[in-house]
């Protein structure tokens, strides 16, 4: 089972979070559709490290961001 | 090996707190055991405590039938600043689990590392047994207190008792 570092709790097993997405995603200001359809529908999926929101729903119910490598499922520190 | 004994607590109240430290500290003395205790520990005296299970989230036990009093002692403590008290008191029910092999039982269920080095006598946290949000807090070298939402309890209770019998 993946282990999780949550800031707050430590290393915790990871059926106690739920995953939110890729992270630094930006609501726009203005009314335009672009950046809207950006904002709504379009991820970067990267192969490699990925910025995500985490939530420890299961814990202490706080929201994160961690930065996970695609491939090896490994956790790192901000690039 | 002796037996591990699974059993449900007697009703109690349960309060809910949203507090930041700094007005959480301010309750203390009303409720009579000193807010808030270190991140994922508990903190008690006499039939009270206070279980830190978030930053600003800790759930506060107390006697049966203390809900009313205690939420007009603590709305009345002066200048307490920006908090939020629930009585959740009849949403969940607590067990206890007692016995030398009480966190092998529990580990049927939850992934959680209960090594006594790891989850010491005073830890609590919110986890998961099975599909079930618990509440688990490690109340002796031997016992834990697991608090469930009521809904919840007939399977965890089930899935403790089988639990129980395939390490028996």
């Amino acid at each position: 089972m993946l282990l999780i570092p949550c800031p707050h709790c430590g290393d915790r097993p990871e059926i106690e979070f739920r995953n939110c997405g890729e992270a630094g995603i930006v609501r726009p200001t203005a009314a335009d559709d672009a950046a809207w359809t950006a904002f709504l529908y379009l991820r970067s999926n990267p192969r490699g490290l990925h910025a995500e929101r985490w939530r420890h729903v299961h814990g202490c119910g706080r929201f994160f961001t961690l930065h996970r490598h695609t491939v090896s499922d490994r956790f790192e520190s901000a690039p | 090996m002796a037996e591990t004994i699974i059993e449900t607590l007697p009703p109690g109240t349960r309060l809910a707190l949203r507090a930041a430290p700094e007005p959480a500290a301010r309750l203390s003395g009303a409720f009579g055991v000193v807010l808030p205790p270190p991140l994922l520990t508990a903190a008690h005296g006499g039939k009270r405590a206070a279980l830190r299970l978030g930053p600003d989230d800790i759930l506060l036990l107390a006697e049966e039938g203390a809900a009313a009093s205690l939420l007009q002692a603590l709305a009345a403590v002066p200048g307490a600043g920006p908090v939020s008290l629930t009585d959740i008191s009849h949403g969940q029910i607590a067990l206890r689990i007692t016995g030398p092999q009480a966190g092998e039982l529990l580990n049927e269920g939850c992934p959680l590392d209960l090594d006594p080095a790891t989850f010491p006598p005073g830890a609590c946290t919110r986890t998961l047994f099975g599909k079930a949000g618990i509440v688990l807090w490690r109340t002796g070298a031997a016992v834990f207190h697991v608090e469930v939402a009521r809904s919840f309890a007939p399977y965890l209770r089930a899935l403790l008792d089988e639990a129980a019998a395939d390490l028996a």
